[in-house]
C-alpha cells in the first residue's frame, strides 16, 4: 500500500505552501511536489487603474520586497511614458538604485540571521524549541544585535529614498519624487555606531565569514545537500558586471554555456514561457529555447553569481573570485550555496549603498523625465530572491489592461520542487516514521530559496507546518503538526 | 451693529456681521471641522461635519451667519461623536483604499478619519460599484472615492462662467458628472485646480501620481485643524 505524506504549511518562509510526498508500499518516493496553495490575483484586479499608481498599487503584493515591486513596476512605467530605463536622470537612477540596494541589505540580513542562521547554530533536527530567532537572541546576541541593525540600517535607507520603510511612494514614472538631503545622507555615512556604513561593510564581511566559517566545518552538509544541477537565469550588466537593478538577461546552462545571450528584457516573451500544472496555483517558467521538461532555471543569488562574471566592488569581488573558485569556474549547482551567495550580494549591497551615499548627484533636483507614451512597457529588477518580471499594457485612456507578473519564487518554482525531492528520496526514502528534523529538511531546502510564497500567487499569508501520512486509499495514517 | 459677541463652548469670541460660524470660529481660533465648505466657496451644507448646537439645535456651522449673543457647542462629546459618526459612514458608503490613493497625506477625509481616532468600521461597509472615468483628457473621475461635497460643481467652470462639473441622478444613485464638451477644453491648470479643490482623491490630474514625496504633504507633520486651533 502507497503512501502520501503531506507537509503544510512551510514554516519560516514568507508565506503558505504545502509539500505532498508519495511513497510506494516499500516507503520509497515515488513524487513529490510543493504546492502554493493561496491565490490574490492582483493581475485580475489592476485592470482598470490608472498607470501611474501601479508602482504604488503592486507593492502591496508584500511587505517584505515591497521596494522590488515599486521598482519593477516603475521601471515598466519608465517605458510607457516613454523615457526608457536608461533614459532616467542621474538623481532618478541613482535614487532608485540606493532604495533598491537598501532593500537588498535588509532583505538578505533578515533571510540569513532570522530565518537560516537557527537551521545553522543549533542544527537542522535540533528541539524546534530553541531553533528559532529567539534562540538565537538568546545564544547569540552578538549575531541578533547584528542582524536587527543591518535590517534596520536598510530600512532606514528605503524610508529616506521611498518617503516610508514600508509600501513608500519615492519611484514614479519616469524618475523619483526626491532627493537625499545632506542631512539624510550625512546620518548613514556618519551615524553614530552601529548604525553607519562603515559597521555595516564591517559587518557584512563576518557574516561572509561566518558562513565560510561553517561551511568549514560541515563541508558535506552544505555541498551535498539539495545540490543538483540546472540552467541559471539573471540580469546582468551589458559588461558582464552583477548588476541588481538593470541589466540584460542572461542564461547559463550548468556547465556555464550561455543560453540566453544577454537579450533585451522587453522581449522576454520571446524566450520565456509559463506553465500551468493543476496542482499549484504557482505558474512553472521555462525557457522557450529548451521547451518544458529541459528549460528550467534557478534565479535569485546563486544564479546571480553564476551569470555574473565579476562583481563592481572591491570587497564583493575577492569573495566573489574565492566563490568562482571553489566550483573552479563552472556554474555552482549546490543549493545551500545560496546562502554563501546571499552573503557576497549582502557584502556588495553595502559597498554599493557608500558609493551611491558618497555622489553628489543624489543631492540634485532634475528628477523626472518626461518622453513620448506608448502603450506597453516591461520592468525586469533582481530582487531579493531573483529576477522579477512586471509587464503592462495600457488602453487609450491610461489605464491597464493587461499585466502580468512572473515573481523570483515563480521562476524558482521548479527548482524548489527539485530541492524537495531530493531531500524526500534523500532523507525520507524507505522510513516509516517522520520525525520533526526530516520535517525541517524539507523546509531547510525550501527556505535556501527564501521564497515568497506570497508573491508567489500574489498572496498574503504565513507558515505553519504539518505533515499528513496518507495511504494510497486516502487514509490518515500519521500527522504531525507545529 | 459693528461686532458681534457670541461665545463658543464659553470662549468669549467677536465676528463682523454676515460672517458664517465656521468663519468667525476659524477667528477666534476655534476649528470646527468641515468637508464640503471651501473658503471663497458659497456654503453648501451637505456634508453636515461641521454640525454645532446653536440653542440646543443642530445647525451647520457653515451655513449658519452668526447672531450677537449666540451660545455655540462645538467641541462636545455628542457632536464629537455625531462627526465621528460622519466620516466613518461616508468611508462605508464608498470604496477608499488609501494605501494606493495618491491623494493621501494631502485627503481631508483620511485627515478627519485621523482626528476623530477611526480606528474599526462602526457600520458596514456597502462596497457600492462605482465607475471610474478615465475617458477625459486632463482628469480622471474616480468615484469610488467621492463623498459629493460639490467643491467642484461649485468651482470649476468654463471660462464663460458655465459649470463643468454636476450630479446627475437622486439619493443613493446620485454622482459626480461632467459636462463632456466643456470637459473635453480643460485646461492644465483648470485639471490641478479641480484636483486641489478635491478633499478626496476622487478628480486626478492624469499622467501625474505621487508627486509629493512623504513627509511633504499636507498632514504629514499637521493634524488637520492645527492650523486653526489657538488656546
Amino acid at each position: 500500500m502507497g503512501r502520501k505524506i503531506t507537509i503544510e504549511p512551510v514554516t519560516r518562509v514568507e508565506g503558505h505552501g504545502k509539500v505532498t510526498i508519495q511513497l510506494d508500499p516499500q516507503n520509497n518516493v515515488t513524487e513529490s511536489r510543493f504546492h502554493i496553495v493561496e491565490f490574490r490575483g492582483f493581475e485580475r484586479f489592476v485592470l482598470g487603474r490608472p498607470y501611474w499608481e501601479m508602482p504604488v498599487l503592486v507593492q502591496r503584493l508584500c511587505g517584505i520586497c515591497p521596494v522590488s515591486h515599486h521598482l519593477a513596476a516603475a521601471k515598466a512605467m519608465d517605458v510607457i511614458v516613454g523615457v526608457g530605463p536608461e533614459g532616467l536622470t542621474p538623481t532618478g537612477e541613482k535614487m532608485r538604485r540606493l532604495m533598491h540596494y537598501g532593500q537588498m541589505f535588509q532583505s538578505h540580513a533578515l533571510h540569513f540571521f532570522h530565518l537560516v542562521s537557527p537551521d545553522l547554530l543549533f542544527g537542522v533536527d535540533a528541539d524546534p524549541a530553541i531553533r528559532n530567532v529567539i534562540g538565537v537572541a538568546i545564544k547569540h546576541p552578538d549575531l541578533a544585535v547584528q542582524g536587527v541593525m543591518m535590517r534596520k540600517f536598510g530600512q532606514e535607507i528605503i524610508r529616506a529614498t521611498a518617503g516610508k520603510k514600508i509600501h513608500g511612494t519615492g519611484a514614479v514614472p519616469g524618475g523619483i519624487n526626491k532627493n537625499l538631503s545632506i542631512a539624510e545622507r550625512d546620518e548613514f555615512l556618519k551615524g553614530a555606531d552601529p548604525l553607519n556604513i562603515k559597521k555595516m561593510i564591517e559587518w557584512s564581511v563576518a557574516a561572509v565569514n561566518f558562513f565560510k566559517d561553517y561551511h568549514k566545518k560541515n563541508k558535506d552538509f552544505i555541498d551535498s545537500f539539495a545540490a543538483f544541477p540546472s540552467n541559471h537565469l539573471s540580469l546582468v550588466r551589458k559588461d558582464g558586471a552583477l548588476d541588481l537593478y538593470h541589466g540584460v538577461l542572461r542564461a547559463v546552462d550548468a556547465d556555464g554555456k550561455k543560453i540566453l545571450n544577454d537579450v533585451d528584457y522587453q522581449d522576454y516573451l520571446n524566450y520565456i514561457g509559463e506553465e500551468v500544472r493543476s496542482w499549484s496555483y504557482m505558474k512553472f517558467p521555462y525557457l522557450k529555447s529548451l521547451g518544458k521538461k529541459d528549460g528550467w532555471y534557478r534565479v535569485g543569488p546563486l544564479a546571480r553569481l553564476n551569470t555574473a562574471e565579476f562583481i563592481p566592488t572591491k570587497l564583493a569581488q575577492k569573495e566573489f573570485e574565492e566563490f568562482k573558485a571553489y566550483t573552479k569556474g563552472k556554474p555552482n549547482s549546490m543549493s545551500m550555496h545560496m546562502h554563501w551567495a546571499r552573503l557576497i550580494e549582502l557584502l556588495h549591497s553595502a559597498e554599493v549603498m557608500e558609493e551611491l551615499l558618497n555622489d553628489p548627484d543624489l543631492q540634485k533636483n532634475d528628477l523626472v523625465v518626461k518622453g513620448t507614451k506608448v502603450k506597453e512597457g516591461v520592468g525586469l529588477i533582481e530582487a531579493p530572491r531573483g529576477t522579477l518580471f512586471h509587464h503592462y499594457r495600457i488602453n487609450d485612456n491610461d489605464q491597464i489592461e493587461m499585466a502580468n507578473l512572473i515573481v523570483s519564487t515563480t521562476n524558482n518554482n521548479e527548482p524548489m520542487n527539485r530541492a524537495v525531492n531530493w531531500v524526500a528520496v534523500n532523507q525520507l526514502s524507505g522510513k516509516k516514521e517522520i520525525t520533526e528534523g526530516m520535517m525541517n529538511a524539507v523546509e531547510v531546502a525550501i527556505r535556501a530559496y527564501d521564497p515568497c510564497l506570497s508573491c508567489a500567487t500574489h498572496a498574503l499569508g504565513k507558515m505553519p507546518l504539518s505533515i499528513s501520512l496518507v495511504d494510497a486509499e486516502g487514509n490518515l495514517i500519521d500527522k504531525k503538526e507545529k | 451693529m459693528s461686532t458681534i459677541q457670541f461665545t463658543i463652548d464659553g470662549k468669549q469670541c467677536t465676528a463682523k456681521p454676515g460672517q458664517t460660524i465656521v468663519e468667525a470660529a476659524k477667528q477666534n481660533g476655534v476649528y470646527i471641522p468641515t468637508l464640503c465648505h471651501f473658503e471663497g466657496l458659497k456654503p453648501a451644507g451637505v456634508c453636515r461635519i461641521c454640525t454645532v448646537k446653536v440653542g440646543g439645535r443642530n445647525m451647520a456651522a457653515c451655513t449658519t451667519p452668526v447672531a450677537d449673543g449666540m451660545v455655540v457647542e462645538n467641541k462636545t462629546a455628542e457632536l464629537e461623536d455625531y462627526r465621528k459618526a460622519i466620516v466613518e459612514m461616508l468611508f462605508v458608503e464608498g470604496n477608499h483604499m488609501c494605501p494606493t490613493c495618491e491623494k493621501s497625506g494631502n485627503c481631508e477625509l483620511q485627515a478627519l478619519a485621523y482626528r476623530y481616532m477611526m480606528m474599526v468600521p462602526r457600520f458596514p461597509f456597502l462596497f457600492p460599484k462605482r465607475e471610474l472615468d478615465a475617458s477625459l483628457p486632463k482628469i480622471v473621475i474616480e468615484r469610488n472615492r467621492c463623498v459629493q461635497c460639490l467643491r467642484c460643481v461649485r468651482a470649476i467652470t468654463a471660462p464663460d462662467g458655465k459649470r463643468i462639473f454636476g450630479i446627475v441622478k437622486r439619493g443613493g444613485h446620485a454622482k459626480i458628472n461632467v459636462d463632456r464638451e466643456l470637459a473635453q477644453s480643460m485646461s492644465d491648470e483648470l485639471a490641478q485646480k479641480a484636483m486641489d479643490l478635491c478633499p478626496v482623491g476622487s478628480i486626478l490630474k492624469k499622467e501625474v501620481g505621487f508627486a509629493v514625496p512623504i513627509g511633504k504633504r499636507k498632514f504629514d507633520t499637521k493634524p488637520i485643524g492645527s492650523d486653526i486651533e489657538r488656546a
